[in-house]
């Protein structure tokens, strides 16, 4: 199986840096990269190595992973399941399209399995081959169109996808909602509600590291970014206060409650309004950066190199900027 | 009078030695019992709550303070933020607390010493038991992962993991990467209760608050409820309120009501030392 997940990883690897203008920035040394695991709620754990953060879920019935980073850190990422539960992985469910996320998908799809029969197999030939990946069905179509060496290969594409507002599963005891919200980070984003353990997996919709990447390109909007937040903090459910009760794990950083989503969704709407103003006063994209509206959220989320002007500029074109300014 | 006797030498060493090393039970300071809080200190800060546009005394950075000018008060009637609780290292300044000591019932040592808030009844736990801090990515809250080790007869308190919160609840923002050392001290029935904030985010230089209690034989902590409720029709989704940069026209009410110098209002770390008295002297009240 490692010869099987190495082999793959090479075509993988390069998919990994697909995604360039973000988080899934490839990451120079994967061999330094060490696979920490933190308990999150009972059955719920996250992975952090590098790229995004992996929702792992077990129980009787196997292993559901939330997003699978990078391939060349599968092996470390089997052995921190393995460490976790012995079942097989029956599901991964990807949040969206980015190699950070995805990179793994045909390894560690390749590791599990899928119990097929009935209206599951014969035209499905393929149908017991690996683990089931479920998407929305944008990120099938994003994954399935890039050329050239950094596509992604066809094993790691999702075998189910789903439009629509949401896909549900009851798997390993628990209900389990695949939420689409729609033109957020990108046009294929999904976050994942796992109803008994009373965990989010966000995906990149909630990050607790840096200011948001609005893919534009790839169908991401603010609008819908601040939409995606709204869901969250529609679904959580805080113990008392802003603490406890429904967790989230971020598509990058921390584990996180009410309070954290609530501290990134202000620093969203505040910095989105103060440039809806300038857009409304006639400024150019230049003239919005230069008057640095994230200045005060800038310690927080600003150490990312360009992640401030990333933003800006994606907030800066979706919200509507002024005619001709296609600077 | 007998002669040297190495058994029995040995013995009173050993015993001694016990004693010794059982030593952080004999600076164990009992800190069990309600504590009224003493609100001469600082006490318009405290229960009327600090005046918008006052960060005099705080050390807080540019962007920080760039931050609190746009906070709006308004937030506070969102359902969302109304039971936000005052994070473990603001907490001090507002309410009685109890405490109380935990201990393995069988070894007899000391697990963790608990604290109490009457305000928004927040509790947070001190290990004493020598566990480490969490991973950086485990999750942050109001109250932070807090561990305790005597020093002398003072508890010393380190405490991280603490989501982001008000310095002072006027605006101006604690980050979620700041660590909080505090002491407890007991002079009798005196509690001194000493709270230091190192915040490499929002912070020029370290920020130092200090709350005094006293001991409040058979007090009770009274309960408190908080149940959110919509007291306002929100306008839509995407909805906080807050000020654009330059339209908050509260900023200046402080300084002008207290015939204070606009500069020295807005705060720095250089506000918090008395040789700002002179940069005084050369500044005028708006």
């Amino acid at each position: 199986m490692k010869q099987c997940i190495r082999a793959a990883s090479i075509a993988a690897l390069a998919a990994a840096g697909f995604c360039t203008p973000s988080f899934a920035q490839a990451p120079q040394n994967f061999d330094a990269v060490k696979i920490d695991t933190l308990k999150v709620r009972d059955n719920i754990y996250m992975l952090v190595g590098s790229g995004g953060n992996i929702t792992v879920q077990v129980g009787d019935e196997g292993v559901l992973l939330v997003d699978t980073q990078y391939a060349p850190l599968s092996d470390k990422i089997l052995a921190a399941i393995r460490a976790i539960s012995p079942k097989p992985i029956y599901y991964i469910v990807d949040t969206h399209h980015h190699g950070d996320h995805t990179g793994g998908n045909a390894n560690l799809r390749a590791a599990g399995t899928t119990v097929s029969g009935g209206n599951m197999a014969g035209a499905i030939r393929d149908s017991g081959v690996g683990a089931a990946i479920i998407a929305h069905e944008n990120v099938l179509l994003r994954l399935s169109s890039d050329k050239g060496p950094q596509a992604l290969p066809s094993g790691g594409w999702p075998t189910s996808t789903f439009f629509g507002n949401k896909k549900e599963l009851f798997y390993n005891g628990e209900g389990i909602e695949i939420i689409h919200v729609p033109a957020a980070h990108t046009d294929g984003d999904s976050i994942v509600f796992f109803r008994r353990s009373d965990v989010i997996s966000a995906g990149d919709v909630f990050v607790t590291t840096s200011y948001p990447f609005i893919d534009t390109a790839s169908g991401g909007t603010y609008q819908g970014f601040v939409a995606a937040l709204e869901k969250l903090v529609d679904i959580i459910i805080p113990v008392y206060g802003q603490d406890g009760g429904t967790l989230v794990i971020p598509g990058h950083g921390r584990i996180s409650n009410l309070g954290d989503v609530l501290n990134y969704r202000e620093m969203v709407i505040v910095v989105g309004d103060r440039i809806k103003h300038m857009i409304e006063a006639g400024m150019t994209l230049e003239q919005v950066k230069a008057a640095k509206p994230t200045v005060d959220y800038d310690p927080v989320y600003g150490a990312r190199a360009g992640a401030a002007e990333g933003f800006i500029e994606a907030t800066y074109r979706t919200l509507g900027a002024p005619p001709g300014d296609s600077r | 009078m007998t002669g040297f006797d190495p058994m029995r030498c040995t013995s009173r060493a050993a015993m001694l030695a016990s004693l010794l090393l059982a030593a952080p039970g004999f600076a164990q300071v009992n800190f069990a019992g309600v504590w009224n809080m003493t609100l001469t200190e600082d006490f318009p800060d405290r229960l009327p709550g600090p005046e918008l546009g006052d960060y005099a005394g705080l050390p807080l950075n540019a962007n920080d303070r760039a931050r609190a000018q746009s906070w709006n008060a308004s937030i506070l009637s969102l359902p969302d933020y109304q039971c936000r609780v005052h994070p473990s290292d603001y907490a001090n300044s507002f309410a009685d607390i109890r405490m109380w000591h935990e201990f393995d019932t069988t070894t007899q040592e000391l697990i963790a010493i608990h604290i109490q808030h009457f305000a928004w009844n927040t509790q947070r736990t001190i290990w004493m038991d020598g566990r480490p801090h969490p991973h950086p990515m485990a999750e942050h809250t109001s109250m932070g992962f807090s561990t305790g080790e005597w020093v002398g007869n003072t508890l010393k308190v380190t405490t991280t993991h603490l989501k982001e919160g008000w310095l002072r609840r006027n605006g101006v923002a604690r980050s979620d990467a700041a660590t909080v050392t505090e002491h407890f001290i007991r002079h009798d029935n005196h509690l001194t209760w000493s709270v230091f904030v190192q915040d490499p985010k929002y912070l020029e230089e370290p920020f130092f608050r200090n709350r005094d209690y006293t001991a409040a034989v058979g007090d009770a902590i009274s309960a408190y409820p908080c149940e959110s409720v919509v007291e306002v029709v929100l306008p839509e989704q995407g909805y906080f309120p807050h000020y654009l940069p330059g339209e908050n026209p509260f900023l200046i009410e402080y300084a002008r009501n207290h015939k204070i110098p606009s500069e020295a209002a807005m705060g720095g770390a250089k506000t918090m030392y008395p040789e700002y008295r002179k940069r005084l002297v050369e500044l005028s009240p708006p």
